[in-house]
């Protein structure tokens, strides 16, 4: 089988001595910007598209609040010397703490079906930082939680929460269970692309949330739990966040609990964030 | 078969695209090799089609020189840039259209191409007259701001073009772009890709249809099992497969030799293939052009022949394949497409 030999049937062309290209490919920190502030909006106009992708982070606080201040308010409230009121107070910032875990959640699973679509072949083949793809969706999803957030205290409001510091320690708290959060979504990011099914990741999750969530003094103070589970409940960063945002919502000590928090978050970044952008980039 | 480039990783050698050697394989030692060693050149401003049927590594072959994919062996240069060591500026130079329209589905189609254009460092104004633009002529202003998700294929089809041409890219992948569509549709996507050779892109097509491949490309490399088992240009391709098959059904069969004969005489480029077949009452002529073809029918004609049935018959890939290789392709349940002159 010997190949034809190439026909001259297409315009002649004067050859240009050029050598082989070697410019860079840098992409600079205003692209860079560029690129995030372009695919924030692609994530913010599906969601105006699809509306019921909402739902989560509007009912979701209203139904924990209802659900957690209604069901143990009265006892837990009276085990901490008051009643369901003072529950009210102790729940609403753990619940902050949990609603960050549980929309970290949902972007795994979100990422996994988004990522079997043809859209991010064609952002893989474009010139932009391929962390950029993956930093418009947190943003996006940042801004859901402080949707979520907000439901959240106003239905705490609602029942009865008294802010008894001032509104900055409250902003203070609220920025905490953002930053925890989107440390979270790292992980959740990472799991999207490594695992084959949206059900896959979330099957994986609710194993790990569910201890994590109720080992932790989100819901009832560790006192009552036996040793080893406060041992337990005093290392999981989401009492800590709790504590934190407990701390500078209703006073107290609170440094302990926020450097706590806040080195969590950034050790959890450091190291899933570049896992899961090399993930990202080697995925095809 | 290879083709020795003089300067294989210098200079300009007026070639968009250098293939050299690429091997890609999947799941391991043990596993099928998509890629066993392809070379191949896209010499700019010009449409390369590459031809093969199913699973022959078109679109693995694609997906590495998109990047997408990383091969294990080989060297592949696109517009300059190494794929493998300049992966980064490469993405400036190219754009790509798969099989499966890549675009976002809940966008609109104006705001698929916005982004696009923001992504591509377009300013804002820039991008909305660009995607303007775009919509327009591939005639999709009227569902500019309708999302993707309720175009039918082809429309998809379209403003997946539109998105791979955005930031005007000198080499344009078209991977399959006519798979699935019906005739019409596909003409359009046609058209499209010759106004845009014309204004000086090179494309690298893949594509299952010699017709798809006729039609649009210049140059031919034809693949199978990984392999390059032929290339060159169109024409001698064509030559070599016998490009189109005149079908006639002559009024009296008993003519049929006679005919043979009229039409070998005429001496025509590869028209001593002209086979007649009693059994079937056909007569097969090889043509190569439209003028042999009117050449033919004129003779004929002149002759007195009465001619009852007459057809033109486009070599399907299996009979491309059968030609090249003398044996079947790796899929060959492609069905032979006929059409009637």
């Amino acid at each position: 089988m010997s190949a034809t030999t190439l026909s001259t049937s297409a315009p002649e062309r004067t050859p240009t001595p050029a050598p082989v290209r070697t410019d860079e490919g840098r992409i600079g920190l205003r692209a860079n910007f560029r690129h995030i502030g372009a695919l924030v909006r692609r994530n913010a106009l599906q969601i105006k598209q699809d509306p019921e992708s909402m739902f989560d982070v509007l009912l979701m606080p209203v139904i924990f609040t209802l659900l957690f201040v209604y069901v143990f308010g009265g006892s837990v409230g009276a085990s901490l010397g008051g009643n369901r009121d003072a529950y009210v107070n102790y729940v609403i910032p753990g619940l902050m703490a949990m609603m960050g875990m549980n929309i970290a959640m949902a972007v795994g699973t979100g990422m996994n079906d988004d990522f079997r679509k043809g859209v991010m072949d064609r952002f893989r083949t474009m010139p932009i930082a391929r962390s950029s793809v993956l930093i418009a969706k947190i943003v996006v999803e940042i801004g859901r939680m402080l949707v979520a957030t907000a439901i959240l205290l106003g239905m705490g409001f609602l029942l009865g929460m008294e802010i008894k510091t001032s509104v900055l320690d409250l902003a203070g708290a609220v920025g905490l269970s953002l930053a925890f959060g989107a440390s979270l979504m790292w992980i959740f990011i990472l799991l999207g692309l490594t695992m084959k099914t949206a059900q896959a990741v979330q099957g994986v999750a609710m194993l790990v949330l569910m201890p994590l969530q109720f080992g932790s003094s989100i819901f009832a103070p560790p006192s009552t739990m036996p040793g080893w589970l406060q041992t337990f409940t005093d290392y999981n960063p989401l009492s800590n966040l709790a504590d934190a945002a407990r701390g500078l919502i209703n006073g107290g000590p609170v440094a302990h609990s926020v450097w706590m928090t806040l080195a969590w978050a950034a050790g959890i970044t450091v190291v899933t964030a570049p896992l899961a952008v090399a993930k990202f980039r080697k995925k095809s | 078969m290879t083709r020795i480039d003089k300067n294989p990783n210098g200079g300009r050698t007026g070639n968009a695209v250098e293939v050299r050697g690429l091997v890609k394989q999947y799941g391991g030692p043990q596993g099928t090799r998509a890629l066993d060693g392809i070379d191949l050149d896209v010499r700019e401003g010009t449409v390369l089609g590459v031809l093969g049927p199913n699973g022959a590594g078109k679109t693995t072959l694609v997906r590495i020189l998109s990047t997408l994919v990383q091969p294990d062996a080989g060297t592949a240069m696109v517009a300059g840039y190494d794929v493998l060591r300049q992966p980064r500026q490469l993405r400036r130079t190219i754009g790509l259209t798969g099989q499966y329209a890549s675009v976002d589905e809940k966008l609109s189609g104006w705001e698929n191409l916005y982004m696009i254009g923001r992504l591509l460092d377009l300013s804002r104004k820039d991008a909305r007259h660009r995607s303007d633009e775009l919509l327009e002529r591939f005639s999709l202003t009227d569902a500019a701001k309708k999302p993707a998700m309720q175009y039918s294929g082809g429309m998809r089809r379209r403003l997946d073009l539109a998105a791979s041409m955005i930031g005007r890219p000198s080499v344009l992948y078209l991977d399959e772009p006519t798979t699935g569509l019906d005739p019409r549709t596909r003409n359009e996507v046609w058209d499209e890709v010759q106004r845009m050779v014309a204004e000086g892109a090179t494309v690298l097509l893949t594509t299952q249809y010699m017709e798809e491949a006729e039609q649009l490309a210049s140059e031919l490399t034809v693949i199978d099992r990984g392999r390059v088992i032929a290339s060159g240009g169109v024409d001698e391709l064509k030559a070599k497969v016998g490009g189109r098959t005149l079908q006639i059904r002559p009024v009296d069969p008993a003519q049929l030799p006679a005919m043979a004969r009229a039409i070998t005489e005429t001496g025509l480029d590869g028209i001593s293939g002209t086979q007649a077949v009693p059994d079937e009452g056909l007569l097969y002529v090889p043509i190569l052009s439209d003028e042999q073809l009117t050449a033919v029918v004129g003779l004929l004609g002149e002759r007195g022949f009465g001619i009852a049935h007459i057809g033109t018959h486009l070599p399907s890939l299996d009979e491309v394949f059968l030609a090249i290789t003398g044996q079947k392709s790796s899929v060959s349940d492609t069905a032979p497409e006929e059409i009637a002159a």
